[in-house]
């Protein structure tokens, strides 16, 4: 497979790895043109609308997930917490800058940079300890890791006044010493309240091209060839002079700061935000996502996260019953995407169509190959 | 006096985990896959045992074997009806219908039962049992709830070595190839191992929520994961290892809540998670991965 690999690469005009890239663009820019179009025609009704941007931050959510599960092949149960490392830094900067940036679009900017720098870092902390382990093992680490950064959060008190941030842990507001005038931003389990909205629809969608961009250059480069060298055979990426955990903490890293910056987008549409938000059940419903898109997929990623975020709201007709269709949907789409029927009546439709533009056969065995 | 106390508590809390991760790591052991729904079997086999006590009017006895029966059954159905078909498929796959399990499990206890926590009625009393001249005093919860670990410890330890089916289970869980071409059936034996989780699940359920008395459909998600937790801590796939993990993960997580901070007691139990996943990565009684090259 692999000579095959390497022969059909010159022979076509567009390699696989040129049209997905294409598709993922294509998609989120289409997209975006279409909706914004319905948006200024009054076509959107208010429910769709609120969904816009979590869709977006959702969307930066399981791309970055996809490029620790996917692209370094490691699960991670604990991605919320990266969500919510970005969220909570986000809305604190973003409160304390308001004074000194003026701009709405470019106070964004800067607490999304911060946001994803936080998460970065606590990603890197993270990261040295739990990539030392392997597989199950390394799964509960991180869930163990989303929990803990939950509950820190939950204790963490942090105030603003004309002296700068102030921080206290594990007591009360009133700790803080803040001067007159200064404002309570985290409190501690009631989280932050008043924030600012400054997430547009627009920044989300820039958002997803930047994370795009971030993540397709990275697979696409020498990094990126080694990361996928590490996820496919970790001995022999390592006999072949590959540093596993540099490449490692890399990916894990840069999943990380995407996280923190989508934290950011999604805080900063609401008035309120605590952490319990971004529990556990936050990191699963991303990795459904994720594992419905295919792993290391990054189109089928954003098309899994749109629709399943969507799902909920196009199922409220059912009223009630709109969870339990949604847990039925799941199973069901999981037994019969692995039904080896259903997998080999796939295939021969796919490949019915391939033979109509591509005469190989061989980007069938491509695609095997990347799903595997 | 107090420390005792904490410790005995401790112990008490421990063995419900420890009943549960038997489930987790039982079906670990066997099947390879993390049932994610296991939590909320401990939820339904509640809510069963709730249903049975106040309004079929059955005694508490009665209705624990009533409730173990039922989540027996529904261990079974899940195995056949989401699991069986993804035998052959990745572990990831089979990881999310575990997820859309637990999802519809949820909300169908949401859908019967509502979102309305219940008030359970412990179904020992609520008597206690002073100790040291009534210096302490110890609830009969929790001292049932450490006797029943106890004997499920001895009588799983006694199933798995003498019976036909438990050694069937073991050699499944070592090599299922090599078991089947033995004659042992594959199916039947994960069948069995889903109906015994799960039927300890519901007692599991029973004196958890004996001893911490509110009741909603999301009562065993918490717990769910502790218990998970707790699998892993003991080495995932070792029966013992379940038990330590569940009884160690009990007494750190009343020492942490006693001594250090009730809101930080779940992020202590999870840093000596990963202290002792970073020291031996396979925890307390795993068996050492071979990486074959």
């Amino acid at each position: 497979m692999k000579k095959e690999r390497l022969s059909s690469a010159p022979k076509k005009p567009m390699t696989k790895s040129a049209r997905d890239t294409v598709t993922c663009y294509g998609i989120v820019i289409v997209a975006y043109i279409v909706i914004s179009i319905l948006l200024n025609g009054g076509h959107v009704n208010s429910s769709m609308k609120g969904l816009l941007i979590p869709i977006c931050a959702y969307i930066v959510m399981a791309l970055s997930l996809n490029l620790t599960v996917g692209i370094l092949g490691e699960l991670s149960l604990g991605h919320a917490g990266f969500m919510s490392v970005g969220a909570f830094s986000g809305v604190v900067a973003a409160m304390s800058l308001k004074g000194a940036i003026a701009s709405t679009p470019l106070l964004l900017a800067v607490s999304m940079l911060i946001a994803a720098g936080c998460a970065a870092i606590a990603g890197f902390l993270v990261g040295i300890p739990v990539l030392r382990l392997n597989g199950d093992y390394l799964a509960i680490v991180t869930l163990a890791f989303g929990e803990i950064i939950k509950n820190l959060i939950n204790c963490l008190y942090v105030g603003h006044d004309a002296d700068g941030l102030h921080f206290a842990f594990l007591k009360t507001s009133d700790a803080l010493g803040l001067a007159d005038g200064g404002k309570v931003i985290i409190n501690g389990p009631m989280g932050v309240s008043g924030i600012p909205k400054l997430s547009t629809f627009t920044a989300g969608f820039i958002l997803i091209l930047i994370t795009l961009f971030i993540i397709l250059n990275l697979v696409h480069s020498r990094q990126g060839r080694a990361i996928m060298a590490i996820r496919d055979n970790r001995i022999a990426a390592e006999s072949v002079g590959i540093n596993v955990t540099q490449y490692k903490l890399m990916a894990f890293v840069t999943s990380a700061a995407l996280a923190g910056a989508s934290g950011a987008l999604y805080a900063m549409n609401f008035t309120t935000v605590v952490s319990s938000k971004f529990n556990f059940f936050t990191s699963i419903i991303v990795l459904v996502y994720v594992v419905l898109g295919g792993l290391g997929n990054m189109w089928g990623t954003i098309i899994s996260a749109t629709l399943l975020t969507l799902l909920p709201e196009l199922l409220r007709k059912f009223g009630d019953y709109r969870m339990l269709i949604y847990a039925l949907v799941l199973i069901i789409v999981m037994v019969v995407s692995n039904n080896a029927n259903f997998k080999a009546f796939f295939t021969r439709l796919f490949s019915k169509e391939k033979s109509a533009d591509v005469p190989s056969a061989d980007a069938d065995t491509k695609g095997g190959a990347a799903n595997e | 006096m107090n420390f005792l106390f904490y410790v005995i508590s401790g112990i008490s809390l421990g063995s419900i985990y420890a009943i549960i991760a038997l489930g987790y790591t039982m079906v670990y052991g066997i099947a390879k896959m993390l049932n994610f729904a296991h939590g909320d079997v401990i939820m339904v086999g509640a809510y069963i045992s709730f249903c049975a006590t106040s309004y079929w009017g059955m005694s508490p006895f009665m209705s624990v074997i009533v409730s173990m029966l039922v989540c027996t059954v529904l261990g079974v159905v899940i195995e056949r009806l989401a699991y069986r078909p993804l035998r052959q498929a990745t572990s990831l796959a089979v990881l999310i219908t575990a997820i859309g399990v637990s999802y519809l499990l949820e909300n169908l206890a949401l859908l019967i039962w509502t979102s309305n926590p219940k008030v359970f009625t412990s179904i020992v009393g609520t008597g206690s049992v002073k100790l040291f001249g009534g210096q302490m005093s110890i609830t009969t919860v929790t001292l049932v709830t450490i006797a029943v670990c106890v004997a499920i410890m001895i009588g799983l330890t006694l199933f798995t070595s003498k019976t036909k089916m438990g050694k069937a289970m073991r050699a499944v869980s070592e090599d299922k190839g090599a078991a089947q071409l033995m004659g042992i059936n594959v199916d039947t034996t994960i069948s069995v191992t889903f109906a015994i989780g799960s039927g300890l699940a519901a007692v599991a359920g029973v004196l958890l929520c004996s001893a911490y008395p509110t009741l909603t459909p999301m009562t065993g998600f918490m717990p769910g994961i502790k218990a998970f937790t707790a699998a892993v801590f003991g080495g995932i796939g070792s029966v013992p290892g379940a038990m330590i993990g569940g009884i160690l993960l009990g007494i750190i997580e009343i020492f942490g809540k006693a001594y250090i901070s009730t809101q930080l007691s779940d992020a202590i139990v999870f840093a000596v998670l990963i202290i002792v996943l970073l020291v031996k990565p396979t925890g307390l009684l795993g068996k050492p991965i071979n990486e074959k090259v």
